[in-house]
């Protein structure tokens, strides 16, 4: 049975240049819009800490260029490298997944962190980019004419439910959802026919009951909190009140930097994490926000652009993977912040303070821009 | 190639569609923005406003009670206490076992701190103790550094310094109450520990003492501390309530007392200004400001001297002898009895199937109105109140202020009783019997009257019979315009008042006088007055047969009470006075001395009389 095969470029492209050429084709547009936007997750944290960059903005920004490091090396990584390790990857995320289950360390009543001596990891977030990385890698595989079949989705089904499984153990509903929807979008791009999201939609209205008995009363609460805000303003409700306060006191051009007095007096829970946004457009008003969803918009727009630029499926399929993962981090966490769904506890990329998710994210970013670095290198279906 | 571009297409095509939805969620995002930050904008703005602005009050100072020459008689003390700040602390325990060697705490009392600490916020201090005196104060601030979140602070406290002198009239305050609160809706019975008068003149003018609260805006996050103070409202200091109260014939009346129980009231007879209103015994204001233990609450409660009743107002006793003015002006003004008729007294009157007892057994032989007042001859005024009826002399005695309310401005006041045919039918539904009539001739029967109505009724009689009323409080005199102050004319005709005066000159200063004992030598402080012994119990005629019990060796409960109301100085009456002794016995042994002591301080504490004393000395 003859195969596709994989056929070199021959020397033509950037992906038989050496680093230093293959930084010299980076997108650097992408490089410009995220030191942007952590620019002003510095500024937030900056302001949360009353005017500091003690304790948080000065190790975000070591993160950020640490993150900066990790993006220019997995941007001259060859695709076909990352390719190759997308199973490994995914399979050393599960393992960490597993061991969190079974040693790791909690905060606010979840075990999420995985301690390392000196640093922590917080699994889940990686599993977030293994996760696009080997549906990627799957369905780079799958020809449109097979993609339709029910028995081929049988392994990215099991890809995405085993990590679901172990977050929602932890309790991490937010990282649950995010990875089912990052594997709805991923398979949708792959071609998977639409009819097959309208059976999985009825099921999870079916299994919808069954998965309310098996939520912690928490994540229960938090559901009820989000339908009902007012219900317990000191309560549960708080967060979401509380957040609707500062927003609305923001006004159009805000109360100025360092001057939020929603976030400055504390009345703003959690400031620096989940809830930087509503400091921020607190602070610089609904010009301020626009501002910030319109570079996000721009990343997810030069995500678009890179993916329809490839010329092979995997780094596609990788390109939209990634922007549809930071799509949903600002979407969820700005949607969740404005009392639009329930709080779920997603950061907002970049800006929010937080290790892991930030360095994943810059990762994920390396791998945008190997994609872009390497669009012109073609790879056959069956290649591994 | 045609799986790879068809793949291609499918992709572009779907990443389009999802980059659409992606954009439409965006504008979503930025619309529910709109709608938060701009369209409703406002409602937030308010609502983070009542998060940051936090509005408290300022208790005002509450306004002293001075006596009519400014003496305090209550005023606000400072007050030293030691608080504890949870953050501070550390170990809260450890720091109050080490309090607890410079200052005694209780276990129930360290109990109730530590629940407190527990329920405050961390940065607010906790009282551990009050009232702390200097030198435990000196000795916290030295061991400052072993103490870690003590702090010691000064408040306000109430503090009365004549305290039982004066208990029932100028009352004390306590912490609000519901009922309070339900009463009132200042802003300022919120407050904990604020204090509210709870009796007395703390009661009756708390508005005036209390002030009105002063308010601070300050900017607080969200677990209340304060950042700053925003805005600052001084509020009205509590004001001064000046009584008319002389404190050194208070005290000097209170202490006349000894162990015994009852009441004394001075009062102007002019003005109607009360110089003295002492029940006995009283009890200590102070310890109710600070928080009465249980125990002496019970002890209070059970005490049979009644110590918290204010017997000046709310005790009613029968006035006996001390209301035969009374009648001798019923009967004159009536027109049916003339001052010069006589009376034989043979020591007993006998009426319908019963026998009348004059107090002298072998009776006061043939009297006249005058002598029979000086004498207190009750045969005389059997007769009399028979000749005019009931009825004539409770209209004569409710001109007099008898049978209600004075109105002074104390809570409490009891209304005594006049009796009249009328009242006896709607109170008892019983008619009325002519025997009835005699005792209340001599103050006894159903007559009540309390020692204020006593005291106002001789006022009324030394005035020229001038409807002064009971005053307390003595306001600037552009505020209170004099006429007023005099009280309207009773129309009693001056020879009817002039002679009952005479005969209560005479109980004091003529012959057989029934108070000749306590008569005064200097012409200039000399007094006229009644004297009065109510009897508390029914002497049988068998007990009459064997010879009536003397008081002394009856049991105190069954002694009668004695009584004695006066006014001096005779040539000019300025001062009415009525004393009251619960089971002293005899009016003229026991209450006219007191009475004579009190009246002579008074008359010798008058302004007019002391100018008068400084240009004698001064011309020699």
């Amino acid at each position: 049975m003859q195969r596709e095969v994989f056929i070199d470029s021959g020397g033509l492209g950037p992906a038989s240049l050496g680093w230093p050429e293959k930084l010299w084709h980076f997108n650097w547009l992408v490089v410009v819009l995220l030191v942007a936007i952590a620019t002003i997750g510095f500024a937030m944290l900056y302001s949360a800490a009353g005017g500091n960059f003690e304790p948080w903005a000065i190790r975000q920004m070591g993160r950020f260029a640490m993150g900066l490091a990790i993006l220019a090396f997995a941007g001259v990584v060859d695709i076909r490298v990352w390719y190759r390790l997308a199973y490994p990857l995914y399979a050393l995320a599960l393992c960490l997944l597993v061991a969190v289950a079974v040693a790791g360390s909690g905060a606010m009543g979840a075990q999420r962190w995985l301690s390392f001596g000196f640093f922590q990891i917080q699994p889940s977030e990686l599993m977030k980019v293994a996760l696009v990385l080997a549906l990627a890698r799957h369905f780079h595989g799958v020809g449109v004419d097979e993609v339709g079949r029910p028995s081929r989705l049988l392994i990215p089904l099991g890809l995405v439910l085993m990590p679901c499984v172990l977050v929602m153990r932890q309790p991490d509903l937010g990282t649950a959802v995010m990875l089912l929807l990052a594997t709805a979008m991923v398979a949708f791009m792959a071609g998977v026919r639409l009819w097959m999201y309208g059976a999985a939609l009825g099921l999870f209205a079916l299994s919808a009951p069954v998965a309310w008995e098996f939520m912690h009363e928490y994540q229960k609460k938090r559901i009820h909190t989000f339908l009902d805000p007012n219900s317990d303003p000191l309560g549960s409700g708080y967060h979401i009140l509380q957040s609707k306060i500062a927003l609305g006191s923001g006004g159009l051009f805000g109360q100025g930097f360092m001057e939020g007095t929603q976030s400055q007096l504390n009345f703003l829970p959690e400031k620096q994490t989940d809830f930087v946004f509503t400091m921020f457009a607190e602070e610089f008003g609904l010009a301020g926000g626009l501002v910030l969803i319109v570079l996000y918009g721009l990343l997810i727009a030069q995500g678009l652009s890179i993916a329809l630029k490839s010329r092979n499926h995997f780094g596609r399929l990788l390109a939209m993977g990634v922007t549809t993962l930071l799509f949903l981090y600002v979407f969820i966490n700005m949607a969740m912040v404005m009392g639009l769904v329930p709080v779920v506890g997603v950061p907002l990329p970049l800006v929010s303070y937080g290790g892991t998710a930030m360095l994943t994210l810059m990762f994920s970013f390396g791998l945008l821009m190997s994609v872009s670095v390497h669009r012109d290198v073609r790879m056959g279906r069956g290649m591994g | 190639m045609r799986g790879e571009t068809d793949r291609y297409k499918t992709f572009s095509r779907r990443a389009f569609l999802l980059a659409g939805g992606k954009l439409a969620l965006f504008t979503a995002i930025l619309g529910r923005l709109y709608h938060l930050q701009i369209l409703e904008a406002e409602r937030y703005a308010t609502l983070a406003e009542d998060n940051r602005i936090n509005l408290r009050l300022l208790p005002p100072q509450r306004g002293r009670i001075v006596d009519r020459f400014g003496e305090p008689l209550a005023l606000n003390r400072q007050n030293y206490r030691v608080t504890l700040v949870a953050e501070k602390a550390g170990n809260a325990r450890a720091v109050l076992d080490a309090l607890a060697q410079i200052v005694p705490i209780t276990d129930h009392e360290r109990a109730k701190i530590l629940r407190e600490l527990e329920r405050s916020r961390r940065f607010i201090p906790v009282t551990v103790r009050e009232n702390l005196n200097w030198t435990e104060v000196a000795t916290i601030e030295v061991n400052a550094p072993d103490l870690p979140g003590v702090a010691t602070d000064v408040g306000r406290s109430r503090f009365y310094p004549h305290g039982e002198h004066l208990s029932h009239l100028i009352g004390y305050v306590g912490a609000v109450s519901e009922s309070d609160q339900a009463r009132d809706d200042d802003p300022l019975l919120e407050l904990p520990n604020f204090p509210v008068g709870k009796d007395g003149v703390e009661r009756q003018h708390d508005q005036t003492l209390r002030g009105s609260a002063g308010a601070s805006e300050v900017e607080v996050n969200a677990v209340g501390r304060i950042i700053r103070e925003l805005s600052r409202e001084e509020g009205e200091q509590g004001r001064e309530v000046r009584l008319t109260i002389d404190l050194p014939v208070q005290r000097m009346a209170y202490e006349r007392f000894g162990e015994e129980s009852g009441a004394v009231v001075v009062m102007d007879v002019l003005t109607g200004e009360v110089l003295a209103l002492a029940s006995m015994p009283g009890y200590d204001p102070n310890a109710f400001a600070e928080g009465l233990s249980d125990e002496k609450w019970r002890a209070l409660l059970a005490d049979g001297k009644h110590p918290l009743v204010n017997k000046a107002i709310a005790g009613q006793y029968a006035p006996g002898s001390t209301f035969k003015m009374m009648v001798a002006l019923a009967a004159l003004e009536s027109g049916l009895v003339d001052a010069s008729q006589r009376v034989h007294c043979s020591g007993s009157y006998e009426f319908g199937d019963g026998t009348f007892h004059c107090w002298k057994r072998e009776g006061h032989g043939s009297v006249e109105m005058e002598t029979a007042i000086r004498q207190s001859c009750d045969v005389y005024f059997y007769e009399t109140a028979r000749r005019i009826g009931i009825d004539r002399i409770a209209a004569m005695a409710k001109k007099f202020g008898m049978g209600r309310p004075t109105a002074i401005p104390l809570s409490g006041e009891k209304p005594g009783l006049m009796p009249s045919r009328e009242w006896k039918r709607e109170a008892l539904g019983q008619v009325w019997h002519q025997g009835e009539t005699l005792i209340a001739g001599i103050g006894q029967g159903y007559v009540l009257a309390t020692p204020l109505q006593l005291a106002l009724m001789t006022a009324r009689l030394a005035n020229g019979g001038r409807a002064v009323v009971p005053r307390l409080v003595r306001f600037p005199l552009d505020e209170d315009p004099e006429p007023a102050r005099a009280g309207a004319d009773l129309h009693i005709s001056p020879d009817a008042l002039a002679l009952v005066v005479r005969g209560m000159e005479g109980v004091v200063n003529g012959p057989g006088g029934t108070a000749n004992g306590v008569r005064l030598a200097d012409p200039n402080l000399q007094f006229g007055g009644k004297t009065g012994t109510s009897q508390v119990r029914r002497i049988t005629e068998k007990e009459r047969e064997r010879g009536v019990k003397k008081n002394e060796e009856l049991p105190w409960r069954q002694r009668d009470h004695a009584l004695f109301v006066g006014f001096g100085p005779i040539d000019e009456p300025r001062y009415a006075v009525a004393v009251v002794v619960e089971h002293g016995g005899g009016g003229a042994r026991v209450a006219a001395p007191i009475a004579r002591d009190v009246l002579k301080l008074v008359m010798e504490r008058d302004p007019s009389r002391k100018q008068h004393v400084i240009a004698q000395v001064s011309e020699g």
